[in-house]
């Protein structure tokens, strides 16, 4: 037979047994999909932002199908999904507290540098040359690789340190992630009072002061105003607040001699006298700061001076 | 049997002396395409190794007991094409059930590789070479880690030339072609290597 005829015999035979046998075998291999996942992956954002932990919408969908994953995971589609996703698998969703970024640096320090950095203005390039051109080696070096990092637009490089936008953060952990100074952590948002302690510095008091203007220097003022047990620690000179203890009182930026800790944005003003611990969060602010008790002065009267020397440098941190 | 000497230095040529890629310049797409990052070039680099060396088990007897006898050397590469295309499709069903895990280490690679080059260059250069079936094998595995070695080497030079200063001009793709023929040159120092 020449070859001309059985060169196309040939190859039809074989893309016929070829295709018989990808036929059969998409039949035999056939891998059943959970009708639920689909579901759950139709109505996920689709922003593949990775905050649930797993690899994007697909996977987290997978997950929750197989039990692996909350139904609650999904930041970015809030509670409103949770609950949809809830009804597709059938579970009632209990409300967790929205969570969101928190840059654990006000910039006190911001101006306070050991050297001029030129070069590229990535952060983790800045971070390389002996951990950045700031005194305090846990600043925020604002080079902005959280701002690259984040898909919804939800942090910012304001006056050289990154800001967390409250409204368009959705804690997929992306910018925390992005940190090469590891400055980004994420924080249950407490609808009512959130309060905030940003500062990362375990250096000791005095290298503190020198290095920032409002960083923490331990001096656990904080943890003696504070009503509620644990819900404010101090170890190795800086200051931490357990979101899960903490009532949002406000007590402790009030006693802060460097108005460091902010109750929803602002530094609460230092307060003579004591009233009720516990409740007073619900009023403004200002207005409760000349109510009456005599337990809590001495320690106001600590803080003042602290503060003196500070204020000017201290008024842009606020917001 | 094959002897062992020859099979060592066929593996050992394919890996370094004829790198596919960067001696052979087969598969330079992928090549460019999946190397921005150390983990992507890895899996990629798994993959290739993977359907190399099957599509070397495959396409052997194909072409010795079917077209050479038939005098039909000449469909060759239609052939090997058509065996390759559907022998991935295939690999993917039977991983994708038989061995999930597997599957999603290789992900999104495994369909990539059917329009790799580099795996049509083993399958023709073992044709052409006249290799017998255990040596037609050795030279498709270890094209592949070959293959992964190149991917993995130029992912790194491009994950630290992230940071480089570069004139705009060349930012880039310009600036990673540059950096591929570089390695390509280092690579040639290899040419000259010689084993039994």
């Amino acid at each position: 037979m020449s070859t001309t005829i059985l060169a196309p015999i040939v190859l039809t035979i074989l893309g016929i047994i070829f295709g018989i046998i990808l036929a059969v075998a998409s039949k035999v291999f056939a891998v059943e999909k959970d009708p639920r996942e689909e579901a759950i992956a139709e109505i996920l954002p689709g922003a593949n932002c990775g905050g649930c932990g797993y690899p994007g919408c697909g996977g987290y969908a997978n997950s929750v199908v197989k039990g692996i994953a909350p139904v609650n995971a999904c930041a970015p589609g809030g509670a409103e999904l949770a609950k949809k996703i809830g009804e597709i698998m059938g579970v009632e969703v209990e409300e967790g507290a929205r969570k969101i970024a928190q840059v654990m640096c006000t910039g006190g320090g911001h101006d306070k540098t050991r050297y001029d950095y030129v070069g590229l203005s990535s952060c983790l390039a800045v971070s390389r040359v002996s951990s950045g051109p700031l005194q305090c080696s846990y600043g925020c070096l604002g080079g902005g690789d959280c701002v690259d990092a984040c898909k919804f637009d939800a942090i910012h490089i304001v006056n050289g340190v990154a800001e967390v936008d409250k409204d368009q953060c959705v804690a997929c952990g992306a910018c925390v992630t992005a940190c090469p100074k590891n400055i980004i952590q994420m924080v249950p948002l407490n609808a009512k009072k959130y309060t905030e302690l940003r500062c990362s510095s375990h250096d000791k008091g005095p290298a503190t002061r020198q290095s920032c203007d409002n960083g923490c220097i331990g001096c656990k003022l904080c943890v003696k105003a504070c009503p509620k047990e644990g819900a404010i620690t101090v170890d190795n000179f800086l200051a931490k607040i357990n979101y899960e203890i903490c009532i949002g009182c406000g007590l402790c930026s009030r006693a802060c001699p460097r108005q460091l800790i902010t109750v929803d944005g602002k530094v609460l003003p230092p307060k003579p006298k004591k009233e009720e611990p516990k409740k007073e969060a619900p009023k403004a602010a200002p207005a409760e700061a000349p109510k009456a008790a005599p337990a809590e002065a001495p320690k106001a009267a600590e803080a003042a001076p602290a503060k003196e020397p500070a204020p000017a440098a201290e008024a842009p941190k606020a917001e | 049997m094959e002897n062992i000497t020859s099979l060592l230095s066929i593996a050992l040529g394919a890996v370094l002396i004829n790198n596919f890629i960067l001696s052979q310049f087969l598969g330079i797409c992928p090549f460019m395409g999946v190397s921005k990052k150390i983990e992507t070039a890895l899996g990629m680099g798994m993959a290739v190794i993977f359907v190399m060396g099957v599509a070397s088990a495959v396409n052997w007897p194909i072409n010795n007991f079917i077209l050479v006898p038939n005098g039909l050397g000449f469909m060759q590469t239609v052939t090997f094409i058509l065996v390759i295309a559907s022998l991935v499709q295939f690999v993917e069903m039977f991983l994708q059930k038989a061995m999930p895990s597997l599957y999603e280490a290789l992900g999104v690679y495994l369909p990539l590789i059917t329009t790799n080059c580099a795996v049509l260059g083993v399958t023709l250069q073992n044709a052409q070479k006249g290799y017998n079936f255990g040596e037609a094998l050795t030279y498709g595995i270890f094209g592949g880690i070959g293959f992964l070695v190149a991917i993995v080497l130029f992912a790194s030079v491009r994950e630290r030339m992230e940071f480089a200063k570069s004139p705009k001009c060349f930012e880039g793709f310009p600036l990673a072609l540059v950096a591929a023929s570089l390695i390509a040159l280092a690579f040639m120092g290899f040419s000259g290597l010689k084993v039994w």
